[in-house]
């Protein structure tokens, strides 16, 4: 493996990282204000209670996806920072309110209802702009006059293409999610919860499939170069479907803890990151060498390779001192029935 | 107003916002420590109650702290490509080592705040100094930039092309450990005279009640003490700070002294404002000899004056007041904490005057204004560079334009974030007011950090 693709990967392991756990988070701050009326069902508490320890750690790894694509791309970082200073200072503003209101609505419990309310609506919109970096990156939206790369906003905001993935960002969010706080409220014991999210999962599931497909779609048309060499990595999209089939029938499976409600929800969920793996890595793939299509590769943005295997000495030992950190924070949060089971997040 | 002028407002704005929050996210860790650490010696519950609800604040600085610093570090890359593609190459180290502190500090946070009454005392404080390292870490390695914008090492542009690169060099650039020492203690200092102003605040308004002031002057104590050895370490490192300008970026301080001639037994200017066209410094206290001594340790040190650089190259010459207002703000927290700690330990006077209660209210908020003036001092005083002496600032902005716009709306955010979050802090200390936790600490011993 080369230096190049050595760095792509870690670039795409952080991105895929982020994605599912952004998805949650956003997703879990949008249903939290979603059943803020329906108190017997705990299903926002059971958001809360997710909510609450993991918003910091997940907000550290769209840091470290930007760091990453600095230190291992600066020849990308600077198109893409000249490009997406419009639309990713949108994002800047709209995670700031996101963040700081999640907040203040745990905090002031009097005026949680209108502060869950901003933070539920503006952490959906997020998605739907971080998503949209793809769709610039397939080439066709970037202009160079004098030198001076601008990005299209125009054609952008016109094209199917950049609909189809906004489509598949909001319906991911909200399919994950539900169906991570399904897992989550089944094991905390609290089957109301739990109803009411596999109900949602069931309906968002192929509603996200079915935007998947539309990316394809529009793909085809809009960027045939990626659409090609995608239908190369046929097998790993079949697979993707595959898994998605299994955590749909995980969910229809007779419960192992409960004979009153069905579904296998953990089961559905490691399926569901299998899925999204293997549709990203066709992706991912079938992208390369292209960082942004046609003007950037991963060799011509790469970083000077002695900065590289510094980097690259950092990462183990980062990684080395890290992972027992998120051990004990998997464990605390995650599997401790004590916290699951507790009614106040806070 | 060009581009290069909004860019550096917007990006000026966010960082002013970003380090009240990131200071004071470094600072009050250290104080929750010291209360835990107090706690588990004195077993006084006093200290246990400081703690738990200092982390409540810190809880709600951070909403703020952790987006502001992460639109901190994503305009980096969108108002400075340029900037961002060479730090890119030569100084990603401190950017990555930056990335696990933040890990450290977000894990335990989320563990010392909601997993305290499920782990060990000896867990928790474990917990809480891991927040503090983090915090401390990722304000070392951040200034680490900064430090290596003035002081640039291990690389060489030739032909536009950046060569040579050790990215460790990089790292350990000459301003490294003082420049990143002067932040982090000075964090710690704002810190606790932020809650020495609470502290000083409550105690004039609960004189009547004699539970809740001496609760509040065990505060005092603990954040005059903290704040005195760090105001004191801060100068210090201060003093090697002037020095090292002195030796590696003379025109700023020339700049800060407003010293136009070159001259060994340089006078030390104190106070007024730089005169461009007389090329002095008017209404000031001048103090003989002084600068050539501070700079290099002896009266006969020869300190470059600004007519030995072009004048383009010279740093606007307001950072002289800049610079003036930020040592005066640092003598006088010196002094209150020395007096204090005389009035107190020396002649053991329990009550302190009024008029030093008063001066101790207002530190915390001189001490957060001592950071900003340090910190446009810092930026402002290396330009036109962006990187000293190898690349501008000029060169450095983003091509894409239509920046006066977006300065606008970030403003709007932070004005709103910065109501926002008063209003909340105001809120959820007068719901919870401090007596009911003092009484349940009283009646119930077994209070949730001995579970």
């Amino acid at each position: 493996m080369t230096n190049e693709l050595i760095a792509i990967s870690v670039l795409w392991g952080f991105i895929f990282i982020y994605a599912v756990m952004a998805t949650m988070d956003f997703g879990a701050g949008f249903w939290s204000m979603v059943y803020i009326n329906r108190e017997k069902t705990k299903a926002t508490n059971i958001a809360n209670r997710y909510l609450s320890p993991t918003w910091e750690v997940t907000n550290v790894f769209i840091v470290a996806i930007v760091v990453a694509l600095v230190s291992f791309f600066p020849g990308a970082t600077f198109l893409l920072g000249t490009v997406l200073l419009i639309p990713g200072s949108i994002i800047l503003l709209l995670l700031a309110i996101r963040s700081a209101f999640l907040v203040f609505a745990h905090i002031a419990k009097e005026y949680e209802k209108v502060l869950t309310y901003v933070s539920g609506i503006s952490g959906i919109i997020i998605p739907a702009f971080l998503i949209s970096v793809l769709p610039i990156t397939h080439g066709g939206f970037i202009e160079t006059i004098d030198g001076v790369a601008k990005l299209r906003m125009d054609k952008l905001f016109t094209s199917p293409h950049e609909y189809a993935f906004i489509g598949f960002a909001i319906a991911s969010t909200l399919f994950l999610s539900s169906l991570l706080l399904a897992d989550y409220s089944n094991a905390a014991n609290e089957l109301d919860a739990y109803q009411v999210y596999r109900r949602d999962a069931l309906f968002l599931g192929p509603i996200s499939l079915l935007m998947a497909l539309f990316i394809m779609l529009t793909m085809r048309s809009e960027a045939a170069w990626l659409y090609e060499r995608m239908i190369d990595y046929l097998p790993w999209l079949i697979g993707s479907v595959m898994m998605f089939a299994i955590a749909g029938i995980a969910l229809f499976l007779p419960s192992t803890k409960y004979t009153t409600v069905k579904g296998k929800p953990r089961l559905a969920v490691v399926a569901i990151v299998i899925q999204y793996f293997l549709a990203s890595y066709a992706y991912g793939k079938a992208h390369l060498p292209y960082m942004i299509y046609p003007n950037v590769t991963i060799q011509s943005g790469f970083t000077h390779p002695n900065t590289f295997r510094a980097l690259f000495v950092s990462y183990i030992v980062g990684f080395v001192i890290l992972f027992p950190g998120f051990i004990y924070f998997w464990r605390l949060f995650m599997k401790d029935k004590r916290y699951l089971q507790s009614n106040d997040p806070s | 107003m060009d581009d290069l002028i909004i860019a550096r407002s917007l990006f000026g704005t966010t960082m002013a916002f970003h380090i009240i929050f990131a200071t004071l996210g470094v600072g009050i860790p250290l104080m929750i420590l010291c209360a835990e650490l107090l706690y588990q010696k004195t077993k006084d519950h006093d200290y246990a109650v400081m703690a738990n609800r200092w982390t409540k604040g810190l809880a709600v600085l951070l909403g703020v702290a952790i987006p502001s610093g992460t639109i901190a570090g994503v305009q980096l890359s969108l108002l400075w490509p340029g900037f961002m593609e060479v730090i890119g190459k030569v100084m990603a180290l401190p950017f990555q080592i930056e990335i696990y502190a933040f890990f450290v500090e977000a894990l335990f946070m989320s563990i010392y705040v909601y997993a305290a009454d499920r782990i060990s005392p000896a867990m928790r404080i474990l917990s809480v100094t891991l927040v503090a390292l983090g915090a401390s870490a990722s304000a070392i390695l951040i200034t680490n930039v900064h430090a290596f914008e003035g002081t640039p090492a291990g690389f060489r542009i030739e032909n536009g092309e950046i060569v040579d690169v050790d990215p460790w060099a990089a790292f350990f650039n000459p301003s490294f450990f003082v420049t990143a020492g002067h932040v982090t203690v000075s964090a710690f200092m704002t810190g606790a005279f932020v809650i020495a102003s609470i502290a000083a605040y409550k105690m004039l308004r609960d004189k009547k009640h004699e539970r809740l002031y001496q609760f509040h002057r065990k505060a005092l104590m603990l954040a005059l003490a903290v704040g005195g050895i760090f105001s004191i370490l801060t100068a210090l490192n201060g003093h090697e700070s002037a020095q090292l300008l002195h030796k590696y970026q003379p025109e700023k301080l020339a700049a800060a002294e407003g010293l136009f001639e070159t001259q060994s037994h340089a006078p030390l200017a104190i106070g007024g404002f730089t005169d461009r066209d007389t090329q002095s410094v008017k209404w000031a206290i001048e103090i003989p000899w002084a600068l050539s001594f501070l700079a290099g340790d002896r009266f006969d040190t020869v300190v470059k004056g600004l007519n030995d650089f072009p004048e383009e190259w010279w740093p606007p010459l307001f950072v002289h007041t800049l610079f003036n207002a930020m040592v005066g703000i640092g003598m006088l927290l010196i002094f209150l904490s020395v007096t204090g700690f005389i009035w107190n330990k020396a002649m053991k006077r329990t009550d302190f005057p009024r008029l030093f209660m008063w001066a101790v209210i207002a530190s915390g908020p001189l001490a957060v204004l001592s950071v900003e003036f340090g910190w446009i001092f810092a930026c402002t005083g290396r330009q036109p560079w962006v990187i000293y002496h190898m690349m501008k600032t000029e060169e450095a902005v983003t091509q894409t334009g239509n920046l006066a716009i977006l300065f606008i709306l970030f403003t709007v955010i932070y004005v709103v974030l910065s109501v926002a979050v008063v209003l909340v802090l105001k809120y959820y200390f007068r719901r919870h007011p401090i007596i009911n936790e003092l009484d349940r600490h009283s009646y119930n011993s077994a209070n949730h950090i001995t579970q």
